[in-house]
């Protein structure tokens, strides 16, 4: 038995899907923020039953990935439980009406049923029953409410005889039940619709985002810094630095198992950063370099998603992002990239058009570094001197620009209009904001760091076995010719490919300057995906056109780090 | 009784919708969002230099591209005057 929970973008399925099924799932508030189905299981009259959150649709006659993903999903079901935003009704219903003509048993859960009230809104749900022919109950997911009544009551799903009608009919159906259900008292604007007045219109607009998106970056840096310089740094330096130094001396201070333990001591001394041993680097820059990072970046983050602020983002950005070929809803994967660029690719399927979604995931994976690579710029760079960070952060906007404008010109397809609900500006969940925080951070801690102490150990074992400095002599024109950089970095190119935090960390001990410095960690950023990336470019975009966004990538990190070299 | 075309209204106006210029993908897209024939609508923000047109529908907030407002019209109140 398999359980759909179908209904608009943005009407509260994934938090109906966690309450039923206990499987924790990121929600935001912003249409579009499920993009894949998610499978959870729950009891139901003793027995084991299948419940999948499906992603948000207007109508069964899809726009948009994100959509055909829904109406895919709606062939394999047995029953579906219509979530409806209560406050709007009208469009809500439309999608209720074709499910309803689709011949499968349905109950209908009348989500956000609180806000009605203060909205004046009042819906008889006799009459609503009786003219859907399915049981209704009134939700309000985001504290419980009603989610019991609804699960009692889903052996009560049934599927009315319904004509299949064309749109006018249904439209015309859909308003003979609003006119006989539902009655809208009128009231007064509150403070925090004023508020979602001014932050779409241009001007007063421009100036709150550009206030928010500096207020983002200063606490992100200051939470991150606060918890290097406070916890993660003392702690490491403190208790496990001698701990090292016992185990290092007991190795006698050399030998293959110290290198892959501890790593090449630096001056006589264990070196967190460029030592590279498994207990040395291999857990001082995942806990006390990116970690941080991590979290600052994905609390404010989750923040700037709860309130609903993103909509209106992308409501400002528009006309930039039409230069790019894309427009304005792009920002949201973006923003999301800063993160992680894999739920940045994946999240281009909120994007319509298939040009769209390969420019957007192409720029996202050449100019968008994610939290864990920036840590690790922050942290070396910005120990030269913050003028060589703002040299890397305006290089890749450079290349975002104008690798975009490029892109608009060349790319065949088309790229349509911006069309995009914007929510109600609301508080966020705190007991939810901070869940989502902890499920990313714990991805983190459960999908990287092993990553990043396998990688550790395949370095050590390569450079024992002599491999790197084959490829060193190899790539020596263009590491050294083009980039400017000695040969040895080549390694740290190559490690990108698994982590580029680690591949940062790698340029360490070369001992170059900040120039190369610069050149390196914009390469880095640029040259090509990092693993986890690579695979779900390749799943989004098929093999075609993953090899011609590679191909971008490698050109234009090339280029870009050739005038820089030449510049600098 | 007045018609104009969406991205000309003013902020704060409000009206039904008379004629969508649009293809079918168009005419469907809008459709999904309760913005069809009929659908009564308030302009919210206009969009400068390109940029979305903002309008309420139903209470509901939605941003439409500039290129789009351009094609839909818009049958204005009478403001009682």
């Amino acid at each position: 038995m398999k359980i759909l929970l179908i209904g608009n973008p943005n009407v509260g399925k994934s938090v109906i899907f966690s309450r039923l099924t206990g499987v924790r799932v990121i929600t935001s508030n912003y249409p579009g923020s499920t993009v894949n189905y998610t499978k959870g299981y729950m009891k139901l009259a003793e027995a084991q039953v299948e419940v999948i959150d499906v992603p948000g649709t207007y109508t069964l006659e899809p726009t948009c990935e994100a959509e055909e993903v829904a109406l895919r999903m709606l062939d394999s079901g047995d029953m579906v439980i219509n979530v409806v935003n209560a406050t709007n009704l009208e469009r809500n219903l439309y999608l209720t009406l074709q499910l309803l003509e689709r011949n499968i048993p349905l109950v209908v859960a009348l989500n956000m049923w609180d806000d009605t009230r203060h909205l004046g809104i009042n819906i008889d749900l006799d009459k609503l029953r009786k003219m859907l022919g399915v049981p209704v109950f009134p939700t309000v997911a985001k504290t419980g409410e009603g989610i019991k009544a609804l699960v009692d009551n889903l052996p009560k799903a049934v599927s009315p005889e319904m004509p299949t009608r064309s749109h006018e009919e249904r439209w015309a159906a859909v308003g003979n039940i609003i006119e006989n259900v539902q009655q809208v008292t009128h009231r007064h604007h509150t403070w925090s619709e004023r508020l979602a007045d001014a932050s779409v219109r241009s001007f007063s607009g421009g100036i709150i985002a550009l206030f928010v998106l500096v207020a983002a970056f200063l606490v992100i840096r200051f939470i991150g810094e606060a918890l290097i310089g406070g916890v993660f740094d003392p702690f490491f330096t403190y208790f496990w630095l001698p701990v090292l130094i016992q185990v290092s001396a007991l190795l006698e201070g050399g030998g293959f198992l110290h290198n892959i333990l501890i790593g090449t001591l630096i001056g006589g001394n264990v070196d967190f950063v460029q030592s590279f041993g498994l207990f040395s680097s291999g857990l001082y820059v995942p806990f006390a370099m990116v970690l941080p990072y991590i979290i600052s970046f994905y609390l404010v983050l989750g923040l700037l998603e709860d309130t609903g602020y993103l909509p209106r983002l992308a409501v400002l950005a528009d006309t930039v992002m039409h230069r790019l070929g894309l427009h304005g809803y792009a920002i949201i994967p973006t923003l999301l990239g800063f993160g992680c660029n894999v739920p940045a690719v994946l999240a281009t399927r909120i994007l319509e058009s298939n040009r769209e979604r390969f420019i957007a995931a192409t720029l996202i994976s050449i100019a968008v570094p994610c939290a864990a690579l920036q840590a690790m710029i922050f942290g070396l760079l910005g120990a030269q001197g913050w003028k060589y960070v703002a040299i890397v952060y305006g290089t890749l906007f450079s290349v975002w620009i104008v690798l975009g404008v490029f892109l608009r010109q060349f790319v065949k397809g088309f790229t349509p209009e911006l069309l995009i609900e914007i929510p109600p500006y609301r508080l966020p969940p705190w007991k939810a904001t901070l869940q989502k925080l902890w499920m990313r951070t714990y991805g983190f801690l459960v999908e990287a760091v092993p990553m990043i102490l396998g990688a550790i150990v395949v370095i050590n074992i390569l450079f024992f076995l002599g491999i790197f400095e084959t490829i060193a002599d190899f790539t020596a024109p263009v590491v050294n010719g083009i980039l400017g950089l000695p040969k040895e970095a080549v390694t740290a190119l190559v490690v990108g490919f698994l982590r580029k935090d680690v591949a940062v960390g790698m340029l360490a001990p070369l001992a170059l300057t900040a120039e190369q410095l610069v050149v390196g960690c914009v390469v880095l950023a640029m040259f090509f995906p990092c693993i986890a990336t690579f695979v779900v470019l390749l799943r989004e975009l098929g093999v075609i056109n993953m090899l011609k966004s590679a191909a971008i990538m490698i050109t234009t990190a090339l280029v870009a780090g050739g005038l820089l070299n030449l510049m600098l | 009784m007045k018609i104009k075309i969406l991205k000309d209204l003013k902020s704060g106006e409000s009206g039904k919708i008379s004629k969508i210029d649009g293809g079918h993908g168009m005419v469907n897209r809008l459709a999904a969002l309760d913005i069809r024939l009929g659908s009564a609508i308030k302009k919210l923000s206009a969009g400068v230099m390109g940029g979305p047109v903002t309008i309420e529908v139903n209470r509901t907030q939605i941003a439409i591209g500039f290129g789009m407002a351009k094609r839909i019209f818009v049958e204005i109140e009478d403001s009682g005057k």
